[in-house]
This record gives structure tokens, sequence and C-alpha cells, in this order.
């Protein structure tokens, strides 16, 4: 069964257009990402699944109800958690369970097993306000409130912003333990390296899907050889090789770039000697798989191109 | 209901957790009336007043000590004759002026009656009446004190008049007017906030998407506000009564029926506004200039409505508070029943319904 079926979906506001004509099926007991940079559009496409939007084209169907007509029921048996932190700060980490789940019509004991692994995480501050608490806790608290009443589905919007790796980590492990209960999870992210936690997702640039697939498959279907550079200079190096061999065939990468050239071969000796030629000295370069970063930039890059 | 009930208990946790909700609850009310009274109960001191006595005799050589040896006057003049009282209030040389009729004393103590009339400058209503209530009460004291010495039963008949606003208008329009203010204030000023904030915080997209329905949202938020409005208002009925002495007439059941309908009316004002403003600021400013100034201006409170330009009072037939400030003096001062204030009672009602229906209307099951 499709938990959400999205066609031809657009949405503008009033000046820019954020979503262009998207078509997305995720399947049930699937923990799927959507993908993209800040401004992309995920916001708005989850905004619009839970119905919290309405879209202006296109049909979006979540749980087979249509989010226009029947958004009443819909609203019933799903878990939402919005990208800002959205409890009520001024209530202990208790009381913000106990109101969400009064609220949902469900208790605390009726559905603690769903929440338990992760309110086992914060129970010792149960009587702290919810504002107190660290970034990541937060985030578990926010994912025990929309979990209390045991939707069907859950749709996170970017629910490891601005919390720090180990708790990242950790979230995303609770997000796979939901999963094997059987709850289709929907989560956006900015960070590309978190896709391979997924089984399928969708990258999203400026409002249209670049790729719908498993990472694995987006990864192996990178087109040419993939190099990583370190040097010093690296910035100059960069635009450099952008100017020689076409814009976005060079990026950065932290302390390293990574350079493709789908027109030609080269092998890594070859590149080598151009570099030095330009009078760059790299201290390695090395051949690497291509990750969802390269990806997303590479078809970023031919989407740029067909326009 | 076990959603409403929680609703609502979350509302009070809001509430009694932020210290200038609080404080703009309980602590402005009470500030606002003492200031009020403050400047009134100074003014008493040391009021100057003049005499004109036709008499001179024992009595009124008494009567006049006892009035300045009160502490609450000044004795500033010894008029000759009335067509000077006039001439001293426009100088601005005394408040009041007491006339004592030729033979005085001797009239009261060969009939037991005697006149004398009590004039004050009623250009400023409240202390007019304060200073002719004070006078009074020292004339009828000193009478008592004779009939206790054995004198008899002798009377003064002390007849007032209020100089240059003889009906009196505005006298305790502080407090019916202040209470309609500050309930208008709060009620309508705390409920847009809080909805404001809902949606601020980002809390209202998970309210949204929970199974409450807006008239649940919209209650959750009035109920706990009413409550402690209802407390605010019995807390300014009781300093307006026990601080500054302001008579409450007519049944007090009503009087608190009647506030307990202004109060929801104000409330769902509150959440009509709050449908509109997106933020805390926007709905404290909407508030304040929608609310504050055509309240203090419009409603004749500070300004009697007889006087305003035929537009302005239209425009002051749709201020609520213009209502419920009609129904109060009716009801605490005229002690009237019910019967007439039926209409103002209507209005205020309607004005409620209307309010909630509009915001149910206009609440977003969405986001924009």
């Amino acid at each position: 069964m499709k938990i959400a079926q999205i066609h031809n979906l657009s949405k503008s506001y009033s000046d820019t257009q954020a979503l262009k004509n998207i078509s997305l099926e995720v399947e049930q007991g699937e923990l799927f990402g959507l993908i993209g940079p800040d401004g992309a559009g995920k916001t708005t496409l989850f905004r619009i699944l839970v119905s919290l939007l309405l879209p202006d084209k296109g049909e979006v169907f979540l749980l087979g109800k249509d989010v226009k007509k029947d958004f009443k029921e819909l609203r019933q048996h799903i878990g939402y958690m919005p990208g800002r932190f959205s409890l009520y700060e001024d209530l202990t980490v208790e009381e913000n369970l106990y109101f969400y789940a009064t609220v949902f019509g469900t208790t605390i004991q009726e559905n603690y097993h769903l929440i338990k692994d992760i309110y086992q995480q914060i129970e010792m501050f149960k009587t702290r306000r919810a504002g107190k608490l660290s970034g990541g806790m937060k985030q578990k608290l926010a994912l025990c409130c929309a979990l209390i009443h045991n939707p069907e589905v859950i749709v996170l919007d970017e629910p490891t912003t601005g919390v720090d790796a180990v708790s990242r980590k950790e979230f995303w492990d609770m997000l796979k333990s939901l999963k094997k209960q059987g709850i289709t999870v929907l989560v956006s992210t900015p960070y590309m390296d978190e896709a391979s936690m997924c089984d399928r997702v969708a990258l999203i640039q400026k409002g249209e899907l670049l790729s719908v697939a498993p990472p694995a498959q987006i990864e192996s279907e990178f087109e040419g050889d993939l190099f990583e550079i370190k040097a010093d200079n690296l910035h100059s190096l960069k635009n450099k090789l952008n100017e020689k061999y076409g814009e976005h065939s060079a990026h950065l990468f932290g302390q390293s770039i990574h350079f493709s050239n789908p027109n030609q071969e080269i092998s890594e000796q070859e590149l080598s000697d151009l570099i030095e030629q330009e009078g760059f000295h790299p201290s390695s370069i090395k051949k690497i798989k291509a990750g969802i970063e390269d990806c997303f930039m590479h078809l970023m890059t031919a989407k740029k191109g067909i326009e | 209901m076990n959603r409403f009930f929680a609703f609502v208990k979350k509302e009070f946790l809001h509430i009694f957790r932020d210290y200038r909700t609080m404080i703009i609850l309980f602590g402005m009310p009470i500030a606002q009336l003492l200031i009020f009274g403050f400047v009134i109960s100074n003014e008493i001191r040391d009021a100057h007043i003049a005499i004109l006595d036709h008499s001179k005799d024992e009595h009124t050589q008494k009567i006049t000590e006892k009035l300045v040896s009160s502490g609450y006057f000044i004795l500033s003049d010894e008029l000759k004759n009335e067509n000077e009282i006039d001439a001293c209030f426009r100088a601005g040389n005394a408040k009041l002026a007491l006339v004592f009729e030729p033979g005085f004393g001797r009239l009261l103590e060969k009939t037991g009656k005697a006149n004398l009339q009590i004039i004050a400058d009623a250009s400023d209503p409240n202390s007019a009446e304060m200073l002719s209530n004070y006078t009074q009460a020292i004339i009828s004291a000193y009478i008592k004190d004779l009939n206790m010495a054995g004198y008899g039963n002798k009377i003064i008949r002390a007849e007032t008049r209020m100089q240059f606003n003889p009906g009196l208008k505005g006298v305790f329009m502080f407090v019916p007017g202040t209470m309609a203010l500050i309930l208008m204030l709060i009620s309508a000023m705390m409920t847009s906030i809080t909805i404001a904030r809902e949606k601020e915080t980002g809390t209202m997209e998970v309210l949204l998407i929970s199974p409450l329905r807006p008239i649940q949202i919209i209650l959750g938020k009035v109920a706990p506000y009413l409550l402690l409005s209802f407390i605010n208002a019995i807390v300014i009925l009781a300093l307006g009564f026990f601080v500054f002495g302001l008579p409450i007439r007519g049944s007090l059941i009503l009087l608190l029926a009647e506030s307990m309908l202004f109060i929801l009316m104000a409330l769902s004002l509150g959440i009509l506004i709050s449908t509109v403003a997106k933020s805390q600021q926007v709905a404290m400013f909407i508030s304040m200039f929608a609310l504050l100034l055509p309240t203090m201006l419009l409603s004749g409170f500070i300004f009697p409505i007889e006087n305003m330009p035929v537009i302005l009072q239209y425009l002051s037939a749709i201020m609520p508070p213009r209502w419920f400030i009609v129904i109060i003096k009716n009801i605490m001062l005229k002690g009237t029943g019910f019967l007439f204030v039926w209409k103002e009672t209507l209005i205020l009602t309607l004005m409620a319904i209307a309010f909630v229906v509009v915001s149910v209307k206009k609440f977003k099951l969405r986001l924009e």
C-alpha cells in the first residue's frame, strides 16, 4: 500500500514558486528521507502532506485520504513534528506529554510501549521545563509527543537540525526502531550524510525533485570518476578547475576538493600533472566513491544544464 | 471533554508560570484604581472653602470651627453676599461655599429647624461630591452632638447645590469607567496574545493537526481568563466599595452577572483580534489602539457622550464599554434592576455572540 501519493503538486507563495510539479510515492513501512538544502521546499512539501497547507495544483493523498477534503479524518492518524521546536517551553516534560496524549484522545499509559525506549532517556528530567532541555532532549520529547497517539505515519520536518552529532545518531536509531514497529517514517534533513540512514530518499532542490531512489542506487548512478584532491589554496584551485572544466566540476568538501569531469576520462596521475601545471601542489589525489552530496551537486548541475 | 479540560489546564499553567501575565492580570487593575483613588483623596485635604454667614451666631461659629478644624478644609473667604460666591469660584479661591440663612441659630433653637446651603464648584464633579459629602457629615455630627447634649430634636436642613454642573455628570464615573477599561483591556489583550503566541512559537501547527476542534481551542483559551477576569472584577468592585465608598445600591448578583457578560464579550473580541494577528506584538498593538483609546475617549468614560459630535456618538454606540458603563452606573448608583438595563444587556450579548461566531468562522484550520 502506498502511504503517500503526490501527483503533479505545485505550490507558490506570493513571490516564489516553492514546489514545481512534484510527483512522489511513499510505501508503507518505509523510512523515507527528503533531502535538500534550506529553502528547497522541504517544509512546504511536508506541510501540504499533513494538510496544514493547501496545494495550488495537483493531488496529494496521505494514508489514502485527500489532504484537501478529508483532512479532519487524516489528522487523527498522523504524527507530525514541525521544524521548529513546538512544544510548550513553560510546561514540564511530563506536562507536555500528558497534554498531547490527552488532546489526541489517549493516555500515556495506553501507548507507553511506543515511546518507552525514547522516553526513558529523558524521564529523569520529567519535572524539568521543556524550554530548559538541551537540543537533543527537546527533539526526543517532541518525538514522544508526536508518537503518543500511535499514528500510522509520522512526518518529521528537519528533526536533526541544530542537534549535536551524537544526538543525531541516536535520533536516527530511534527512527529505525520506529520503522521496525511498523510505523512509516517521513523525515526531511539538510544533511546529505544522513541519506544513508533512509530506505529511500528524494533529493529536492529549488522546489524540484532531482532523484527518488534508495541512497545506494543514487550513489551508484554517479557518472564518471570522482577525485578527492587535497592541496593548499583550495579555494583558488577550485576556481581554477571550474574555470577550466566547466562550472560545478569541482566542489569544496571541507578540507578537500571533489572533482569530476564526466566529459573526459582521466587518471589520477594525469590530473595531478594538470594541477601541477597550473602552479598548485596537491598533497594527495585519489579516486573515491561518490557520496550523496556529490550526486546532489551532480544532479543539480545536470538540471541547470537542461534549463 | 477530557481534551478540553487538558487544554484549559495547560492554559492555567501558562498563566501562573508567566509572572508578566500575572502582573498585568492582577497588578495593573489594582494600581490603576489606587492611583485614581490617591489623586482624589489628596484633593480632599486642605480644600478651600468660603462661608457666607447671614446669621453670625453661636451655632454658625461652631459649625465653621468644626469644619476648619477637621483638617479637610481651609477657610479662605468670608463672604458678604450671594454674588460673591460665583466670583469666588471663578477665581478658584474656593471649591465649596457654605451659606447660613439669616437667624440660623435662633431658628434652630426656637423651631428646632434651620437651613443652610452647600454650594460646590462642580466643574470637577468628583471632588465637588466628595467635599459636599464631607461637609454634610461634619454638620450632621454637630447636630448629633447637640441632640445628645439634651437640646432636643434639632434638624439642620442642608440644601446642596452643584454650581456649573448641576447634573453632576461624571460623578463616580471613574470606578465604572476604570472597571470597563481594565476588563476590556485585560480580557481582550490577554486572549489575543495567548493565541498569537501559539502561532508564533509554532505550537499552533501541532494543535491544528490534533483532533481539537476550533471551538474547543477558542473556549479553552477563554475559560481561564473568564475566571481570572471575574476575580478581577470582584477585586475592582471591592476596592471601589471599601476604599472609595462607591455604593452598590442595586443587586450584587445582577452586577456580577453583567460583569461576567462584559468579560465574555471582551474575551471573544480578543479571540477575534487573534485570528487576524500573526504575532504577539501585533495582537498587543491592535488591542491597545483599537481598544484602549476608543474605550477611554468614546465610551463616555472621560467625555460625556451627549457632548460629542453626532458622528462620534454613532461611533460610541459600537463601543462595548459604553453600554457596560451605563449598566454598572444604573445598578451601582441608581440601584435599578434588570428591567432598566435589559437593552444594554441585549446589545452586549449580541456583540459577544457576533464576536464568537466570526472568530470560529475566521479561525484557520490551516497555515497560510
